[in-house]
């Protein structure tokens, strides 16, 4: 039999660093799935088991039970159905949308200048400034920025023009991972009175919204790196042939940034699955999402923490099984085989 | 020029502008009036009227309380005069700084702005190391929920980056089980924060948890990690390594993978050592995704609450309080203006470490690759 460690190439580890590697990675697995195992038989434990404990390993020092598996899944119910859907379209519908809206404008930055105006950001900021003062003052919102995006009109038409200072690509990336800044803590309430002007509050269309706004930005630093290690020549030589930009982005950007497309749609995926504070603040009853159901098995009780094991384990399946299907696409070789094609 | 619509939408100049803003549009119309809303909020105090609630304009007084008033001792510490050390550490950080901006001022190669802005920078930086002495290197000193949180960020940072690119750059060797080991890597990445906050609950609990046989063949059977402000930072610290290493992890993964093995095996069947080869093709093409990680994990590792919330309420004390659980306590009892204050307070201090970081160190090594 061949040993998995002999060496296949140039760049392999020789057999004994391989066996070393290995084992770190060993380790780190244990590291890694050690607290997961202890969630899992925890799902199977009543709370004398939990109380008693610890116990570790099912019929040898404890008697499994399905009762926290039948709470969650039977005796909740829609409770955890409806939050287990609403999970499902909120993290895929955002993440993708997140996905196709950064990517493009992280190409954009990549290849394009921009040179935004010093001085219209400013008279933007300036008059959206003004028109809220003049709605927490009392005055209609919409005429208050309307009017706002009036002033701003006439004066970026006029004295706009003046200004010769601009800024360029680095700012726009700056200024766009910059609004991930402030904590969701400050966002949430403002956030609430902004869905509740337009009747969105405990609908999944804010939840969805508010999601691509916040993941857009990882999109864009992730993607826009991605791009810019991407050889510069085939779009040249692609673009030389008359292909317009679009069948470039199409035919030969996309098909080899798929390794950096896969890994930041499954960062951003997890962040919208799993985000807790601005949905407890927009959802009450038919939006909430799972998150939420996790925190509330800290009941006056004290920590439910059989019902809270099954729901992070129903709650992570999706994710891994969807992290094994994609994982394939975070392979070498895809880039190499597009520049031998 | 334009006589045929369809050609003209299909050339760059559209594109260009077809790109870029629907991502900027949604931006603007989701951040924008939180952003404004927030300062409003933070000059204000909430009264609660018969039927109505109102804001109360009160001027810079929730900052002044911060900063100067009755929560300093919260925000920023106990500030006691440094020991011996601390004056060492603080006078060293002052004559470096000096060192590097007479260079500069020497070099000729800065502009005056540049110079000035430097400056500022020194003054701003003597002013942290003058804050952290006086809160940890001194006697009756205690770090405020600042500190605390500057002690999150950079110590998660360094684990983090070198657990995860260590770990990346094994799994993308040719090793039995790969596969296994990068979809397992991935799961902690995957818990909600606040799952991961009770399960580290239960894993440090040393009288049911799982390690309690450890506990008590160590003498620890009572022992709890709220006694000490510094063992309880630590376990805050390792909880959320074990949470975000993955996120370096699969974003380096990603970047290694998209290398190109031919350079690489050319240089070594032409006598590059292994560490040639990491120097000269591996490094340069992994830094800028690496600074944009580290990037991201001090924006979001700046707004860390789950893990020292759930593990320890903050405590032992406000040993653990960090200042976006300091704004969530004050946010749970209705203060939201000071609770917004500290969130302004966050994006500021947020904004200049990003702002020097990009400048800095980014814009170098994107040169550099």
């Amino acid at each position: 039999m061949r040993s998995p460690f002999r060496r296949r190439s140039a760049t392999d580890l020789s057999p004994p660093a391989k066996l070393g590697a290995f084992l770190i990675l060993l380790a780190w697995a244990f590291i890694v799935l050690f607290p997961i195992y202890w969630l899992f038989v925890t799902s199977f434990k009543t709370a004398y088991d939990v109380d008693k404990g610890p116990f570790y390993i099912p019929f040898v020092d404890f008697q499994p039970t399905l009762s926290a598996w039948r709470y969650i899944l039977f005796d909740l119910g829609n409770d955890t159905i409806r939050p287990y859907v609403n999970t499902v379209i909120v993290g895929l519908s955002s993440s993708v949308i997140a996905l196709i809206v950064g990517s493009l404008a992280a190409y954009a930055l990549v290849r394009f200048t921009y040179r935004p105006r010093v001085g219209i950001v400013g008279l933007f900021i300036g008059s959206f400034a003004l028109a809220t003062i003049a709605a927490i003052a009392g005055a209609p919102p919409s005429i208050a920025f309307l009017s706002g995006l009036a002033v701003f009109l006439i004066l970026a038409q006029t004295v706009g023009r003046r200004f010769v200072r601009a800024f360029g690509n680095s700012d726009i990336a700056f200024w766009l991972i910059s609004q991930r800044i402030l904590p969701p803590i400050a966002v949430a309430v403002p956030l609430y009175v902004l869905f509740q002007q337009v009747h969105l509050l405990d609908n999944i269309a804010a939840l969805i919204l508010t999601y691509v706004a916040t993941n857009l930005p990882i999109v864009v630093w992730l993607m826009r790196d991605y791009f810019a290690s991407l050889p510069r020549e085939l779009e040249e030589s692609a673009a030389v042939d008359g292909a317009s930009v679009y069948r470039i982005v199409r035919s030969i950007v996309l098909p080899i940034s798929v390794p950096g497309l896969v890994a930041t749609f499954l960062i951003v995926l997890i962040f919208a699955w799993n985000e807790f504070l601005i949905a407890l603040v927009l959802t009450s009853a038919n939006a909430q999402t799972m998150p939420l159901q996790v925190a509330a098995q800290n009941a006056t009780r004290g920590p439910q923490w059989w019902a809270m094991s099954v729901l992070i384990i129903i709650m992570i399946t999706p994710v891994v099984v969807m992290a094994v299907a994609l994982e394939r696409f975070i392979t070498r070789g895809i880039l190499v085989g597009a520049l031998k094609g | 020029m334009a006589t045929d619509t369809l050609g003209a939408w299909r050339s760059d100049g559209a594109a260009r502008w077809l790109f870029i803003w629907p991502a900027v549009v949604l931006i603007l119309a989701l951040s924008l009036f939180p952003l404004v809303a927030s300062v409003a909020l933070s000059v204000s105090k909430l009264v609660f009227n018969p039927g109505s609630v109102d804001l109360d304009f009160i001027g810079f007084f929730n900052y002044q309380e911060l900063l100067f008033g009755r929560e300093k001792s919260h925000f920023l510490g106990v500030l006691k005069s440094p020991t011996a050390i601390g004056w060492a550490i603080l006078i060293g950080t002052i004559a470096l700084a000096a060192i590097a901006w007479v260079r500069a001022a020497r070099s000729g190669r800065v502009s005056p702005v540049g110079l000035a802005l430097r400056l500022v920078g020194g003054i701003v930086l003597a002013g942290f190391v003058w804050l952290l002495v006086q809160t940890l290197a001194s006697e009756g000193g205690r770090p405020g929920s600042l500190v605390v949180t500057l002690i999150f960020v950079f110590g998660g940072i360094l684990l983090q980056l070198t657990l995860g690119l260590g770990l990346a750059m094994l799994a993308v060797q040719l090793v039995p089980w790969r596969r296994f080991f990068r979809i397992l890597f991935l799961i902690p990445l995957t818990i909600t924060p606040v799952g991961v906050g009770y399960m580290f609950l239960m894993m440090t609990d040393t009288s049911k948890g799982p390690f309690e046989p450890l506990w008590v063949a160590l003498g620890l059977r009572n022992f709890t990690w709220v006694t000490d402000p510094w063992l309880a930072r630590l376990a805050v610290i390792i909880g959320d390594t074990w949470q975000w290493t993955p996120f370096v992890f699969i974003v380096l993964l990603a970047a290694l993978e998209s290398l190109d093995q031919e350079v690489r095996e050319a240089a070594l069947v032409d006598g590059a050592s292994r560490w040639q080869s990491f120097r000269h093709i591996t490094m340069p093409a992994l830094l800028p995704v690496t600074t944009t990680i580290v990037l991201i994990r001090i924006i979001e590792g700046f707004k860390i609450i789950d893990m020292p919330n759930i593990l320890l309420g903050g405590g032992p004390g406000t040993a653990t309080q960090s200042m976006t659980l300091q704004a969530y306590i004050d946010w749970n009892t209705l203060n939201l203006g000071r609770s917004a204050a500290i969130a302004y307070l966050l994006l500021i201090l947020v904004s200049v470490v990003a702002t020097v970081y990009v400048s800095f160190v980014r814009r170098r090594v994107t040169e550099l690759a």
